[in-house]
């Protein structure tokens, strides 16, 4: 099947087999960035973003993209380098294979809602599983890149 | 205590490789591999004990991109194991590519190799086998002597004597003890005796398992894996596909997540036996039901532990006895078990009078089972520090109290533990320091918050080693570069443990220069110097000696060159870091122009390897408190605190420590409340995903909080002793003791879910 999307603000034109995941189709087209971990959208590391809004990769068909714009870390490296230094300093980037898309989850929460309490931040990103760094260091970087807006 | 001031050593500075993993760049294996490899996929028995009868695969081979597919009939017949260890194996060489006795569901009958990946999955449902079922054993206590084995092949091997028997199902077995065990247990005021049963746990890295392989320009196999042991992998792959080592090369990139699961060669061998047989680049990427069904997890145990005691609290006696399930393959078996008593008896070397512990490693047919973070400490520490709580709750005494009395402390020699001295051991402050910062005397009451809800806290203390004393090899190469810069290569993996940062942070240390400036490389077979590979907690202890050595002399290859340059004598120089200084003088060259000159002309070496092993292995320890709300109507439990305190000497980089420490909190908490691994009567794995194989989220574990006591080893580098696997074992005890102190009831098997307790509480019997 032949679809138009936008992908990371470049349009792109793509002949996809019905049954293509978009997590496939977007590794296919250079976005190593979005990962497998699960099969059945439950880790979170397939995270994108679908015309702004968070969508598990691995769980929405590439057809599905079509007339829509995709967004993946590589698109959006700028906005996470505000943040992810902080996360970085807690030690809590461990094996990495989770951060892709929990960093994405985190822009889609802090789009829409600019100043989280920790137990927003928790909620939202509850889906995004990360088996090495239990979890608080990245609370912790999160939070004082929180701070550190507020001067 | 001895210590120094460090500039760069416990400083708490960004992993080197953080800004790529935060953004997402491509440094994982199905990355940075061509995407023209092979599509490998294995074909899996449904069965946990079959003879294959017959098997066709030629329609599959018709299906259009299918290369070739491959049975029992077509692979080497060379019994070979896949456990990450030191030659000679102390796991036996029990496993073929492909055997056509297939031991458990999920072992491997075919292997196809495609173009695509639909076309593997086509052939792979065309493939017709026939299977002569064979009764299984599924109960790990009714294995050893029974008449069905799960390895009657005559061509088991044993690389290492260690008590296996597989005509009676048997992998390991042995006891030791020191004094008269039985005599002091009659001696004693109270005896506790109790049985304990630890669950196999998936590991649950986020990256599965996955190999890619092909021939390199020399024609040799060259295999880029997630491993954490190149190695090792090597030489398991030369034997298996029967090739010299000389025609492998192994690397891997960066690793998703291993937490000892990549101990083992889970999935090289079977792209790589499609590359030699094909001469093609091929890819296995196992799913995440793969990873669950067919790869190594944690060795269910059932512990009886005998603890023999006076009426004030003094432990006198342990006595232990742990049946450890291997599984349908050995792997790590014969080594987990060990742990199990010579990491949990020695925390009560103080008054301990005499000890005994003994063992059965058996075979099943069911998963088999690997190295995973604790390797077997874990199981061990769970039971004895149950057993401990409950002799305190017995005799009315605080629990925090009757282990100030008992447990190790710095100084004492400690029979169970090979009969090493605890050189530096803070457990004592780690156990005041946490009754302290948790505030214990408040917690530990029980309270009713009269919503149904009640509050409880508990406790527990751990410990695990630093190595393998006398067995684990680490190097490091270390080289000036041209612009006064440093190269440093290793063999060890960083899985995400930072390991190639705190050996930066070292050689900064040594050579008195900033962590940027020293480029770190590893880990290539071709290219870093031996070392045995990052497990055991090694890595900081070992690897980090090797690293300290090879800096030690290579500041004397650049004095030397140094010297040659102004005129004089070695001796008469120092090295400042930047330059190197004639004494006495303002004469001094800069490093840059010592590198360029190292680079004409020269007959002196300005790069080291270094190589370190250890007769000891230094326990890390720690102290663990949870505070918890139990619901009594659900049984839910919830965390509200955990707070730790570890021991692991002088933490090289204390955030990536307390990162180490908070990650194996939330695992220990997720294989005591909610993650299981269970059988169906035939043997079928229930946990196949996420969806039933349940991970903690950021919602299950309360808040953390983590400090250290430091202490100084003195055969570490610059005080170090290790911290990456410690972490995960105080929370199986802490909680089951704070549910006990809830409910009444104590809860002998891990994990223990809401059900459970619920079902367990007088009210609902």
């Amino acid at each position: 099947m032949e679809i138009k999307l936008t992908l990371n603000g470049k349009p792109l034109s793509a002949s996809v087999a019905p049954d293509c995941m978009l997590l496939d189709f977007l590794r296919e087209h250079g976005c190593y960035s979005v990962k497998r971990g699960c099969d059945t959208s439950n880790c979170g590391l397939c995270t994108v973003l679908m015309d702004g809004k968070p969508v598990l990769s691995c769980s929405v068909l590439a057809v599905r993209a079509d007339g829509h714009s995709v967004q993946t870390l590589e698109g959006l490296q700028e906005e996470a380098k505000d943040f992810v230094g902080f996360i970085a300093d807690q030690g809590s980037d461990q094996c990495g294979f989770c951060n892709p898309g929990f960093v994405m989850n985190t822009i889609a929460l802090l789009r829409e809602n600019p100043d989280p309490t920790d137990d927003e931040i928790r909620a939202y990103l509850a889906g995004n599983l990360c088996r090495c760094s239990g979890y608080d260091g990245q609370l912790r970087g999160i939070r004082s890149y929180l701070n550190s807006r507020k001067g | 205590m001895e210590q120094r001031q460090y500039k760069t050593v416990g400083k708490s500075i960004r992993k080197k490789d953080s800004m790529q993993l935060l953004l997402g760049k491509a440094v994982y294996t199905d990355d940075v591999t061509p995407k023209d490899a092979l599509v490998v996929k294995i074909l899996r028995s449904p069965h946990a004990n079959a003879m294959v009868r017959s098997i066709n695969t030629a329609v599959a081979k018709k299906v259009p991109g299918v290369v070739d597919v491959y049975t029992w009939e077509d692979v080497p017949q060379t019994r070979f194991a896949i456990a990450g260890q030191t030659y000679p194996e102390p796991s036996p060489y029990d496993r073929l590519i492909i055997d056509r006795h297939v031991r458990f569901v999920g072992d491997v009958v075919a292997i196809i190799a495609a173009e695509t990946e639909k076309a593997a999955e086509k052939a792979k449902k065309l493939i017709k086998v026939e299977y002569d079922i064979l009764e299984p054993v599924l109960d790990f206590r009714t294995a050893k002597d029974n008449k069905i084995l799960v390895h009657p092949e005559g061509d088991w091997f044993p690389p290492c004597q260690v008590g296996g028997d597989p005509k009676r199902n048997l992998v390991a077995s042995e006891t030791n003890f020191h004094g008269d065990v039985d005599a002091v247990m009659a001696d004693c005021d109270i005896v506790l005796d109790r049985t304990y049963h630890t669950k196999a746990f998936n590991q649950a890295m986020m990256e599965t398992f996955r190999t890619y392989t092909d021939l390199d320009r020399y024609g040799r196999l060259h295999v880029i894996s997630s491993t954490q042991i190149v190695f090792h992998c090597r030489r398991i792959l030369s034997r298996a596909l029967g090739i010299p080592k000389s025609r492998i090369r192994v690397e891997k990139p960066r690793i998703g997540g291993g937490f000892g699961a990549k101990q083992t060669a889970v999935c090289e061998v079977y792209p790589a036996f499609v590359t030699l047989k094909t001469g093609r680049a091929a890819q296995l990427i196992y799913t995440r039901e793969e990873s669950q069904i067919a790869g190594s997890p944690r060795h269910e145990m059932e512990i009886r532990v005998r603890l023999g005691a006076s009426k004030d609290g003094k432990i006198r006696v342990l006595d232990l006895y742990t049946l450890s399930n291997t599984g349908a393959y050995g792997e790590h078996g014969p080594t987990t078990v060990g742990l199990s008593g010579h990491k949990s008896i020695p925390l009560y070397t103080g008054g301990l009078e005499a000890y005994r512990f003994s063992y059965d490693v058996v075979y099943t047919n069911l998963q088999a089972a690997g190295a995973y973070r604790g390797y077997g400490a874990t199981q061990g520490i769970f039971a004895l520090e149950t057993t401990v709580n409950e002799l305190a709750e017995q005799l009315g005494m605080d629990p925090t109290v009757i282990r100030d009395m008992n447990m190790v402390k710095e100084g004492m020699v400690m029979p169970a533990y090979y009969g090493e001295v605890a050189n530096a051991c803070a457990l004592d402050r780690c156990m005041e320091h946490c009754r302290q910062m948790f505030g214990w005397a408040e917690k530990y009451p029980v309270r009713d918050m009269g919503n149904g809800k009640v509050r409880a806290a508990g406790v527990a203390m751990a410990m695990q080693g630093s190595c393998i004393s006398h067995v684990d090899v680490g190097s490091a190469t270390v080289k000036l570069s041209d612009d006064g810069t440093y190269n440093l290569i290793i063999g060890a993996a960083d899985m995400g443990t930072g390991c190639d940062t705190i050996l930066a942070q070292m050689v900064a240390e040594c050579m008195d220069c900033d962590v940027d400036d020293v480029a770190v490389f590893g880990a290539d077979t071709d290219v870093s110097p031996y070392d045995s590979g990052s497990y055991a907690s090694s890595t900081t202890y070992i690897t980090g000696k090797a690293v300290e050595k090879a800096c030690t002399d290579l500041r004397k290859q650049i004095c030397a060159v140094a010297a040659e340059m102004m005129n004089c004598q070695p001796e008469e120089v120092v090295f400042e870091g930047k330059q190197v200084r004639r004494v006495n003088t303002q004469q001094t060259v800069s490093l840059e122009d010592i590198s360029y000159k190292s680079q004409v002309f020269n007959n002196q070496a300005v790069q080291v390897t270094a190589t370190h092993s250890s007769p000891v292995s230094p326990p890390p320890y720690m102290v663990g408190m949870v505070e918890i709300e139990l619901d009594k109507e659900t049984g839910q439990v919830t965390i509200l605190d955990y707070m730790a305190v570890v021991d692991c000497g002088i933490p090289v980089n204390p955030a990536l420590a307390r990162t180490q420490t908070e990650g194996g909190l939330v695992q220990g908490i997720g294989h005591t409340l909610m993650e299981n691994v269970t059988y169906d009567h035939n043997g079928r794995p229930m946990e196949s995903s996420f969806m039933q194989y349940k991970l903690p989220t950021r919602l299950d574990m309360g808040k953390l909080k983590v400090e250290f006591e430091h202490s100084y080893e003195p055969t570490g580098p610059f005080g170090a002793k290790s911290i990456g696997e410690i972490v995960i074992n105080t929370p199986a005890p802490a909680i089951v003791h704070a549910i006990y102190r809830a409910t009444g009831v104590w809860h002998r098997e891990i994990p223990v879910t809401p059900e459970k307790i619920a079902m367990s509480l007088p009210e609902n019997q």
